[in-house]
C-alpha cells in the first residue's frame, strides 16, 4: 500500500487524469454529494451558530485536553473497560496484537477507523498472521482490490462498479459481469455476515468518547460496528486523543453537524453509545497521541485536531475531485489530510499543502470551522523555512501547470484559479523561488465578470 | 515514564490556555416545535422507514400479521406480544444464536423529529445485537415522546445509558458502490415504526 509513496500529489493526479472520463465522473459525484450537504444544511436556520458552538467545544475541548482524557480514563474504567495508552502507531499495534494474541485466535472484524488505516494495523497484523475483515462495504472494496480507501467517509468512491463486480466475481464468487449495486451489495451482506458470526474479536473506531461518562459514540449507516462489537466477546475501539468531547449533551451539537455535512442525511442510521461492556463480553480503549501532542502544540495548526472526520472539505475541493484521494498518499486525503500529514513527517508530505487552490471552499463548508485554507498557506512558509525549499518549488510548480492544464479546476473553479496564481507558491517567498523570476505568469483577470457583475449590483 | 505519564505530560505542555465552553441553550430554544408528530413522519419516511399510526396494539399485532408470515421466528421485549413473539426464551441464546430472527418488535421512549432516529436503550434491546442483526426491525413510540432536536433529547431522562444506546433512524443502508442507494447493507432491511398516543 506504500507503493505510491516515492510519486508526489502532482504525478499521482496525473496519472489519474489519465482517464478523463472518470476524472469528470468523480468530479460530478463528490459533487452531488456537496449539494445533498447544502440541501440539509439550508434547512437548519441555526446552523452557523451550531458550526461556531462546535467550534468552541472543540477549542475548549483541546484546551483541557489532559484533564478531560484522566476524566474519560477514570470514568470508562469505572464502567468496566481496560484502557491503553500508545505514544505512536508502533504501540498502537503492538497493544491491539497483545490483545488478539492473549486470546489466541488469529482472525479479526474490523469497521471503519481511519486511525487504524494512518497505524498501518492491517498490514501489521497480516505480517503477524493475524486475518483481519474490514467490514465496511466501502473499505472491504478497497480491501479487496489490495488499496487503500480513497476517501474517509467513501472509501472506494473511485471505483466504477464494473470493477467492483470484477473484485467480487473474483474474491467472492459472483457471477462474472454481475455489476448491480443491489446484488453486490446483497453478496457482501451474506459474505460478511459469516464473518460476523465467527470472529471473537471485533475492532471500532471512535467517532466521539465523552469524559463526563467514560461512554464512547460509533456512527455508522450500514451497522457494521455493531454487528462486530455485539457479537464479539472481545471488543476494542481505537481513538487518537482528540475524539474526547466534555460532556453528554454535546453529541447533540455534534451529531446535528457530522452526517449532514458527510452526505446530507440528518443522522446516521445508528449512533451507538458504548459505555459498559456486555455480561461476560470484554472492552478495550486504546488511546493514541501519534503525532496529536506536537501538533497540539503548533499554534497555527493545532485547530486541525477539531475534525470530526465527516469528509464535506473532500468534497468541494476541486483539487481533490480531479485527482483522486489516492494522490494525497496519506491515509486522510483531501485538504484537511493534507494538514494533517506534514505534521507527521514534513518531508514526506511537503507536496500536500501545494495541493490545493487556497480556494477557501474547505474552511466554508467544515462543520468545526477549521481555517483549512489558511492552515495549507501557513504549511507552505513553514516547509520552506525549514528547508525543504526544492520540494516545495517543484510541488508548487507542477501544482500550477496541472491546474493550468486542467479545465476543470482552472475554468469551472474560476475563482480558483485566480486564486492559485496569487498565492502559489511564489506568495510564500519569492527569495526561494527561482521560478517565479523567470518566467512570466500569465497574468489572471482582477476579477472575473461574474464577481465584478455581483460586487456592482450589490452596490446598488 | 509510562506511554500514560508521556502523553499527558505532552498534552499539558503544548495546550492552549484555557478557554471558555460555549452555551448551548440557545440552541435549544431555536428548534421548531410545532408539528413535531408531522415532522417525525416525514423524515422518517424520507430516510426508508414505514410509519403507521394505530390505535391499539391489536391493530399492531394485524399489521405485523400481515406482514410478516407466522413460520418466521419473531422475537419481542414487549409482554403484551408474547401471542405474536418469542418475549422470553431469546433472553437466554448467545448473541450467535440470533442470527435467525426475522422480526424484532422493541419499544422506544424517545423519538427525534429533526432526523426520524428512535432512541433505544439496552433494556429495550433484550439483547445488544438485535435491532442489527433481525431482518427487519419495528419500534412502538407513544407520539407524546418525540421531541424537536437533538439537544432535547440529550436533555431528556430516557436517555440514560446504563451499558449501550443507540439511536437508530431507518433501516440499515449503504451507498458505497457508485453513491447508488442500497437498503439492508448489514442491519434490519426494513424499518416499521408504530406510533400510538397514550397519556
Ligand atoms: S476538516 Fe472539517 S470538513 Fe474536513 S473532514 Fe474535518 S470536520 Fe469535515
Amino acid at each position: 500500500m506504500s507503493t505510491t509513496s516515492t510519486k508526489d500529489h502532482a504525478e499521482l493526479a496525473g496519472q489519474f487524469n489519465a482517464d478523463e472520463k472518470r476524472v469528470d465522473w468523480h468530479d460530478e459525484t463528490l459533487w452531488w454529494i456537496r449539494q445533498k450537504r447544502d440541501k440539509a444544511v439550508n434547512q437548519l436556520p441555526e446552523w452557523e451558530l451550531l458550526r461556531e458552538t462546535a467550534s468552541k467545544i472543540k477549542e475548549h475541548g483541546l484546551s483541557n485536553l489532559s484533564n478531560y482524557l484522566e476524566e474519560f480514563e477514570a470514568n470508562a474504567q469505572a464502567n468496566g473497560i481496560t484502557v491503553h495508552w500508545a505514544a505512536d502507531a508502533k504501540e498502537h499495534n503492538e497493544i491491539v496484537h497483545g490483545i488478539i494474541k492473549k486470546h489466541g485466535v488469529n482472525r479479526m472484524v474490523k469497521s471503519k477507523s481511519m486511525l487504524t488505516e494512518e497505524c498501518h494495523l492491517n498490514e501489521y497484523l497480516t505480517e503477524n498472521g493475524i486475518e483481519v475483515v474490514d467490514s465496511d462495504l466501502g473499505e472491504r472494496i478497497v480491501q479487496l482490490a489490495k488499496e487503500p480507501p480513497s476517501h474517509i467517509v467513501l472509501p472506494c468512491i473511485h471505483k466504477k462498479k464494473e470493477e467492483i463486480g470484477d473484485l467480487f466475481h473474483e474474491h467472492l464468487g459472483t457471477p462474472a459481469g454481475v455489476s448491480d449495486p443491489q446484488v453486490l451489495t446483497e453478496t457482501a451482506r451474506q459474505h460478511l455476515r459469516e464473518v460476523f458470526l465467527t470472529r471473537k474479536i471485533a475492532l471500532t473506531g471512535v467517532n466521539f468518547a465523552v469524559a463526563e461518562t467514560g461512554e464512547f459514540v460509533v456512527c455508522t449507516n450500514e451497522g457494521n460496528a455493531d454487528m462486530g462489537a455485539h457479537l464479539s466477546e472481545v471488543h476494542i475501539a481505537s481513538m487518537g486523543i482528540e475524539k474526547i468531547i466534555p460532556k453528554r449533551e454535546h453529541l447533540g451539537v455534534f451529531l446535528r453537524l457530522l452526517t449532514r455535512s458527510a452526505t446530507g442525511q440528518p443522522i446516521t442510521t445508528y449512533s451507538s453509545h458504548y459505555k459498559k461492556p456486555r455480561p461476560g463480553q470484554e472492552m478495550h480503549i486504546v488511546i493514541v497521541d501519534n503525532g496529536r501532542s506536537v501538533q497540539l502544540g503548533r499554534k497555527d495548526f493545532r485547530n486541525s485536531l477539531k475534525c470530526i472526520r465527516c469528509g464535506a472539505c473532500m468534497n468541494t475541493c476541486p483539487v481533490y475531485r480531479r485527482s483522486g484521494g489516492h494522490s494525497y498518499h496519506n491515509a486522510v486525503s483531501g485538504p484537511i489530510g493534507s494538514i494533517l500529514a506534514p505534521n507527521l513527517d514534513m518531508e514526506k508530505y511537503a507536496d500536500l499543502p501545494f495541493a490545493s487552490t487556497l480556494c477557501g471552499s474547505c474552511s466554508n463548508v467544515c462543520p468545526v470551522k477549521i481555517d483549512i485554507h489558511d492552515q495549507l498557506y501557513k504549511w507552505r512558509q513553514v516547509i520552506v523555512k525549514a528547508g525543504y525549499t526544492t520540494k516545495a518549488k517543484t510541488a508548487g510548480m507542477k501544482m500550477m501547470q496541472w491546474t493550468l492544464s486542467s479545465p476543470g479546476i482552472y475554468h469551472a473553479a474560476g475563482k480558483a484559479g485566480r486564486m492559485v496564481m496569487k498565492y502559489a507558491p511564489f506568495a510564500v517567498n519569492n527569495a526561494l523561488n527561482p521560478w517565479y523570476k523567470q518566467r512570466d505568469m500569465p497574468k489572471p483577470p482582477v476579477e472575473s465578470f461574474d464577481d465584478w457583475y455581483k460586487k456592482n449590483r450589490g452596490n446598488k | 515514564m509510562s506511554n500514560r505519564e508521556k502523553i499527558l505530560s505532552a498534552v499539558r505542555a503544548n495546550q492552549p490556555e484555557l478557554t471558555a465552553l460555549p452555551e448551548i441553550g440557545s440552541l435549544k430554544s431555536l428548534a421548531d416545535k410545532a408539528n413535531l408528530l408531522t415532522q417525525f413522519t416525514t423524515v422518517a419516511t424520507n430516510i426508508g422507514a414505514k410509519v403507521f399510526e394505530v390505535k391499539s396494539l391489536a391493530e399492531v399485532k394485524t399489521i405485523i400479521q400481515n406482514k410478516f408470515g407466522a413460520e418466521k421466528r419473531v422475537v419481542s421485549t414487549i409482554a403484551e406480544l408474547s401471542d405474536i413473539a418469542d418475549t422470553k426464551e431469546y433472553l437466554g441464546d448467545l448473541p450467535v444464536e440470533l442470527a435467525d430472527v426475522e422480526l424484532a418488535i422493541l419499544q422506544s421512549d424517545l423519538a427525534v423529529a429533526e432526523n426520524g432516529a428512535v432512541w433505544i436503550t439496552e433494556e429495550q434491546m433484550g439483547q445488544r445485537v438485535l435491532p442489527f442483526i433481525t431482518q427487519h426491525l419495528a419500534v412502538l413510540v407513544n407520539t407524546k415522546n418525540i421531541v424537536a432536536t437533538m439537544h432535547d433529547a440529550y436533555s431528556s431522562i430516557s436517555i440514560t445509558t446504563q451499558g449501550f444506546g443507540a439511536f437508530v433512524a431507518g433501516p440499515s443502508k449503504t451507498a458505497d458502490i457508485e453513491q447508488s442507494l442500497v437498503i439492508g447493507a448489514h442491519g434490519p432491511r426494513s424499518m416499521s415504526l408504530f406510533l400510538f398516543n397514550e397519556d
